[in-house]
């Protein structure tokens, strides 16, 4: 065959080789790496769960004080009941596996946690931000409505703007502060640097970061009031 | 043979200066603005856009006599995809956290038009050696100004550099105030276009003919 490089069948050809070639290599890589990219995805998690506990590893301690400090996981219904057979804190369990959202879960994790002699509930919240997911945890004291902690990460905020929702100086701010008010809840506004709010607690969003900062307040409403009644349970309990 | 002819250094050094890909060529302007607004980011991206852009042109540099002219640039977009895509799988076993840095740019590399241009007007035409010297000097010269960009952007905007404070305390007390539109997009190019114009204020070569 004449080696024409100008020719349709070359051209065709080329291509075609090409496209393989690249699905190929990209298949094979992704497949080998595999393993290592979930296994780094799993402590990922279990670091984000710690942060929202105000505790910071490095991914090679992540493993250890996960199962030191959390003890015990399962899903709950949205009326607050515990689904059966769905406790386990290992990454194959329900409530490590389960994503928020997803329509087949059986139930929304809960994690106890165990923190200086005190239990702690941690919750995922998720979200939207500006140019894509939200997401995070919130550590909340047993009366259900104090946050002992908050974490905050996203896909792709912009850098310097709404991607500063995951610095520490932005995720401090939530503690201590109450998803309850009379009895009922309100969750934790993100208002305007220097604005308030008079029917809920609040914090100080982004400065340049408008719509990222409405989408974490949406979040803390939404998501987060997906445990409403989960929250009250806890909230009567231990009054 | 020398290993840097005259012609290979100023494939690696004309970007540098007076070839620079973002001042002169205004090329990448998008991406310099993107990701300026902290110092760390800004350095990433010039790191990354610098591996890339040296490999892809190697790459296609090998290419160049068997590419089909009708569908090069088809080629070229799939190479720095593939480059890109490897780079970030790479990470994400290895070095997780800075893959969680870099997967916001991952995107904005593949649409540089840097690469594209570089790729096009030199890999195509020239050996492998020359090409990858040239994608480093391209890198280079397009990173220098993101950090000087990002650099006056994170200083003036958030008083921080790499994260850390430096401007002190004291200054606050004193009624210093950040500037918040150091942090928005077009205070970027306005730094941009303070860099082009002392660049040819001092390189008067540059300078267009008026009138």
């Amino acid at each position: 065959m004449a080696m024409n490089r100008e020719s349709n069948t070359y051209t065709i050809l080329y291509a075609v080789v090409m496209v393989v070639v690249v699905a190929l290599g990209l298949a094979l890589t992704h497949q080998l790496l595999k393993d290592r990219q979930v296994e780094n995805e799993n402590i990922d998690k279990m670091q984000q769960i710690l942060r929202s506990l105000n505790v910071n590893v490095t991914a090679n301690e992540a493993l250890d004080r996960y199962g030191q400090l959390i003890q015990n996981a399962y899903l709950i219904d949205e009326q607050g009941v515990k689904v059966a057979e769905t406790e386990g804190t290992a990454p194959q369990d329900p409530a490590f596996s389960t994503e928020l959202g997803d329509p087949a879960a059986k139930g929304m994790p809960v994690y106890e946690a165990l923190v200086d002699g005190s239990l702690k509930y941690v919750i995922p919240m998720s979200g939207a931000g500006l140019w894509g997911g939200i997401w995070g945890y919130m550590a909340i004291e047993a009366d259900g409505s104090t946050i002992y902690g908050a974490e905050f990460d996203h896909s792709g905020e912009t850098p310097g703007l709404g991607a500063e929702i995951a610095d520490v100086a932005f995720k401090r701010q939530f503690q201590g502060k109450h998803l309850f008010r009379d009895g009922e809840f309100r969750s934790v506004a993100v208002v305007k640097p220097g604005r308030t709010d008079a029917h809920r607690d609040y914090v100080d969003g982004i400065s340049g970061g408008t719509i990222t900062s409405q989408g974490v307040d949406r979040m803390l409403r939404e998501s987060v009031g997906e445990y409403r009644d989960f929250l009250m349970k806890l909230n009567t309990a231990n009054q | 043979m020398a290993l840097l002819s005259s012609k290979t250094k100023a494939a690696l050094l004309g970007p540098l200066n007076k070839n620079n890909p973002v001042i002169v060529q205004v090329l990448g302007i998008c991406s310099a603005l993107a990701v300026t607004s902290k110092l760390e980011p800004a350095i990433v991206m010039a790191i990354s856009v610098t591996l890339v852009v040296a490999f892809a042109n190697v790459i296609i540099s090998l290419l160049r006599n068997t590419i089909p002219n009708r569908i090069r640039i088809i080629v070229q977009l799939v190479v720095v995809a593939t480059l890109v895509t490897i780079v970030s799988e790479v990470l994400k076993a290895f070095a997780y956290d800075v893959n969680k840095q870099l997967s916001v740019f991952v995107g904005l590399i593949v649409t540089n038009c840097i690469l594209m241009g570089r790729l096009e007007a030199f890999a195509l035409g020239n050996g492998p050696w020359p090409s990858f010297l040239d994608g480093i000097g391209n890198g280079l010269g397009y990173g220098w100004i993101l950090i000087v960009v990002g650099f006056f952007r994170e200083l003036l905007g958030s008083g921080t550099l790499m994260g850390h404070q430096v401007i002190p305390q004291a200054f606050y007390d004193a009624g210093y105030q950040d500037n918040g539109l150091m942090m928005l997009a077009p205070m970027a190019i306005l730094l941009v276009a303070c860099i082009i114009w002392v660049h040819r204020t001092v390189n008067k070569e540059l300078q267009e003919e008026t009138n």
